[in-house]
């Protein structure tokens, strides 16, 4: 039971920055139709980043700063240089192209830093706080969870009571009803790839030091989890996203608590063969089909 | 004086052109219709005046400057609105949202909400709908919501395509009216595309005919209603 | 003449060709020539899956991975048990034909129900979860330190100094050959048009009476065949196999050579499969040439290819998107199931 209760709250840490992850992929997907399957090695670059800036200035939140603003960066950069000029005769196109930038960014971040794992500080200690004889949370999956409780927050407001929240959607639906409206639809556009980038920054921020350290590699499987994130959540809904991440992060507790470590990737795969065959919409897909 | 002036507008897809030589202006306070079988090049001549295509050849002058080249999102701010031919609705959003969308270029954030008044006054059955989706509007609704959402950008030209379609004759008769009144009282002008012939030339101040991407009549709504043979030519009664 | 015998001949042509240059060649290129005609078994049934079914993998390199141990596996069992001959490696190179047969299957039978960037999700999960297994099982696989593939030297009769490499080529050589007759005659078949006919409108197709689900579920099952014997080829060559060799990494690069190549086509996967040993090679030899210090240049030397690799694949898709337009028009971007 006490093991129970310590692999839930567990679960629920990670599957927070699953969430987090998992939204950055619903953002694109909804501005754009694009499941980006560069977010995570965009994400390992925003880390590098803050790893430079931390390595030079000896401050965590210096690089914590610096990995948002690369992301911003990096994601306008993309859509400016990359992501606007392919042709959209595909939905394959996209794809293509962002396992292009994979390998690409991958390929940089290797030259300049080395395939080796580099460990990554934290803000606060990774032990866990010891409740009634159970060692729980720590203080670092406190904080893990309240920045995306936050950035959770923040997202909603920014989309359902803002001026700018209101025109991304209304670019993603009608883009062309938009433009007519005054709606400056590719400036959004790119705006939503900045904004995404950067929650996938911060996403990354928050789950590579509970990974093995800082590598090209390391977001691989944290895409895949938060890709099964956001399809259980079905793709389209931010709302789904999050519940998707939690869900993803406590089955993935589970079976790495009952079964083993090892298991998790395979795990993952399970999930995701297993919603996209019961399930294929997601659990929050919406009951209407968009016009096209 | 004139609001709108087109000359000699040329505009095609991919292939041969659509429109060959298209003149035509709006005086500021009239409603202007323009008329014409289906796939006459109405939409076509609309989308190129709001900036979603582009004329090969010919220009467009709005309140003395040029619209060619503008960008589409640009050409509202100038006081042009563009209704489109199935109205654009977004299914997605609330009545309220999408009346917010109208007027979200706007610096003049008071006026923004003064005019989503007037058009919750205008049409009562919006104000009773605020939350509802766009997808569960009718088709008079939908028609009433994209009328005052391009109402809330308080244009002074206003392009509509067929807002008539698919609406009730007394449905359609009331939003005529309205733009007559909006005409009379607040000097709005209106290039107004119809299939509905009748209801358009008696609410326009002056038609023109587009038969086959070419005017073959522009005179006052008046004459075109009293010309027969005109009528029986391109208007089919 | 049929398509087939000429296909026939032209095997017959190219075996002869490949023959004499792999006796005029030193053991290191032949090895490469191996290496690239390993590649080849994979890009040809990638090709195909892609550009003629229009179903995107990303995990063909785990199934090279799955033919590769399957290879491994099986030649160091009948190595105990004390069997040799080369009906035994022939033997345990079916069986890893077999074994990815039956993970195309099983893949192929989850693919024909996804679309578009679905699809692509879940090979993707298979090409980043599927090394786990390794670990999972340490006691089969041996966890990241892979297990080593006994390989025979080469048949007493070709002479006591016959360079290993050589004969290593011309079992890969033979191996890509026979994938590539295969794959030309299945191309021209009655299954290749339904392949096509799916591929360009599902609907039509089905009119037309074709097994939609049938065909695409064949066709990764194929495809899976034909990187099953690349990856046991690769086993062959390397004399051992581990994870790291089978990342996802290798994955996208099978999928760049045949984009790079042409989708569809079958001349395509020849230029992607050279192009995967000839690249890291020149990249090679550029470092080489640049005076930089032994790590910087292990850290270039080890990125370069993929840096190119990725650079190929954006500009390629982006200027010549002929290649891949109208292949894959029918996978529906908003919902995973066929409509
Ligand atoms: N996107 C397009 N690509 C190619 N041709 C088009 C396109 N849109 C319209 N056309 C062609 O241009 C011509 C004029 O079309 P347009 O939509 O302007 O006609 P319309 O007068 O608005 O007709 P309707 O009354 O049916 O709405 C038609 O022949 C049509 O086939
Ligand atoms: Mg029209």
């Amino acid at each position: 039971m006490d093991r129970f209760l310590f692999l839930t709250v567990d679960g629920l840490a990670k599957g927070a920055v699953y969430a987090a992850f998992a939204l950055a992929v619903v953002l694109i997907w909804r501005a754009a139709r694009i499941v980006n399957f560069a977010q995570g090695a965009m994400a390992v670059a925003t880390v590098y980043a803050a790893y430079s800036v931390t390595q030079a200035t000896g401050s965590y939140w210096l690089g914590f700063a610096a990995a948002l603003a690369a992301g911003l960066l990096l994601g306008a950069g993309i859509e400016r240089a990359v992501m606007r000029f392919v042709p959209h005769t595909s939905p394959l196109n996209s794809v293509i192209v962002a396992l292009g930038l994979v390998l690409l960014l991958q390929a940089v971040l290797g030259a300049i830093y080395g395939n080796e794992f580099r460990p990554v500080e934290t803000p606060f200690s990774r032990t866990g706080i010891t409740v009634g004889g159970i060692a729980l949370l720590s203080r670092y999956d406190l904080f893990v969870l309240g920045a995306v409780l936050v950035l959770v927050v923040l997202l909603a407001l920014l989309f359902t009571r803002t001026s700018t929240g209101l025109r991304m959607r209304s670019a993603a639906f009608a883009p062309e009803v938009s433009r007519l409206l005054g709606v400056n639809v590719a400036g959004l556009l790119t705006f939503g790839w900045a904004l995404a980038a950067a929650v996938g920054a911060l996403a990354g921020m928050l789950v590579v030091p509970t990974e093995l350290g800082l590598h090209p590699n390391t977001m691989d499987l944290v895409f895949v989890s938060s890709f099964t994130a956001a399809v259980v959540g079905g793709l389209d809904s931010p709302i789904g996203a999050v519940v998707g991440g939690l869900a993803v992060g406590l089955v993935l507790s589970y079976a790495a608590g009952y079964l083993g470590s090892d298991v998790t990737p395979l795990a993952t795969l399970a999930l995701l063969l297993v919603v996209l065959l019961i399930r294929p919409g997601g659990l929050f897909a919406g009951v209407r089909t968009r016009a096209v | 004086m004139t609001l709108l002036q087109v000359d000699g507008l040329v505009v095609g897809y991919s292939a041969a052109p659509v429109l060959h030589g298209v003149d035509l202006t709006v005086p500021p306070a009239t409603i202007v219709t323009v008329l014409g079988a289906n796939g006459a090049g109405k939409t076509t001549l609309l989308r190129t005046l709001s900036g979603l295509l582009r004329p090969a050849e010919g220009g467009i002058r709005f309140d003395g400057r040029s619209l060619v080249g503008v960008p589409v999102e640009r050409v509202v701010r100038l006081g042009l609105a563009h209704v489109p031919e199935g109205r654009g609705v977004v299914a997605e959003l609330t009545v309220e949202e999408n009346l917010r969308l109208g007027g979200v270029w706007r610096a003049d954030r008071r006026d923004v909400r003064l005019a989503q008044d007037e058009v919750y006054e205008l049409f009562p059955a919006l104000a009773a709908r605020r939350k509802h989706a766009g997808h569960q509007l009718s088709g008079g609704e939908r028609q009433m919501l994209a009328l005052g959402r391009a109402l809330v950008a308080r244009p002074r030209l206003l392009l509509l395509d067929e807002p008539s379609l698919g609406l009730a004759p007394r449905i359609t008769g009331q939003i005529m009216a309205l733009l007559r009144r909006l005409c009379d009282e607040t000097g709005l002008a209106v290039l107004l595309v119809e299939q509905n012939v009748r209801s358009a030339l008696s609410v326009a101040d002056q038609g023109v005919v587009l038969s086959l991407g070419r005017v073959v009549a522009a005179a006052d709504a008046a004459q075109l209603r009293d010309d027969a043979g005109l009528r029986h030519a391109y208007l089919g009664f | 003449m049929t398509t087939g015998l000429r296909h026939l001949l032209w095997t017959a042509a190219a075996a002869a060709a490949l023959l004499a240059v792999t006796y005029a060649i030193p053991p290191f290129r032949n090895y490469q020539l191996a290496t690239a005609a390993a590649y080849l078994c994979a890009t040809a049934g990638l090709t195909v899956l892609v550009g003629l079914s229009g179903q995107l993998s990303l995990g063909h390199g785990a199934v090279m991975a799955v033919g590769a141990y399957a290879v491994a596996l099986s030649q160091n069992r009948f190595a105990d048990a004390g069997l040799t001959g080369n009906g035994v490696l022939a033997a345990s190179l079916a069986l890893g034909v077999l074994a990815a047969l039956v993970a195309g299957l099983i893949v192929g039978l989850a693919a024909a129900r996804l679309r578009g960037p679905y699809l692509a999700g879940v090979t993707l999960a298979v090409a980043v979860a599927l090394p786990a297994v390794t670990t999972v099982w340490a006691g089969v696989f041996h966890s990241d330190q892979g297990l080593s593939v006994y390989l025979e030297p080469p048949p007493a009769g070709l002479g006591y100094d016959f360079p290993l490499e050589r004969w290593q080529a011309w079992l890969a050589l033979a191996g890509a050959l026979l994938v590539m007759l295969l794959l030309a005659n299945l191309v021209r078949s009655r299954f290749g048009r339904s392949l096509r006919a799916v591929r360009d409108d599902e609907v039509a197709a089905r009119l037309a009476g074709i097994d939609v689900a049938r065909t695409q579920v064949l066709a990764f099952v194929v495809s899976a065949g034909c990187a099953g014997l690349g990856g046991g080829l690769m086993a062959v060559l390397t004399q051992s196999v581990s994870p790291g060799a089978y990342s996802l990494t290798l994955s996208l690069f099978l999928l760049m050579a045949v984009v790079v190549g042409g989708l569809g086509r079958l001349a395509g996967a020849v230029w992607g499969a050279l192009l995967l040993v000839v690249l890291p090679d020149l990249t090679h030899t550029i470092v080489a040439s640049l005076t930089l210090s032994p790590a910087a240049a292990q850290r270039l030397e080890g990125n370069l290819p993929l840096a190119v690799f990725g650079l190929t694949l954006i500009v390629v898709m982006i200027a010549a998107p002929g290649g891949i337009s109208g292949v894959v028009r029918r996978l529906t971007p908003a919902s995973p199931l066929r409509r």
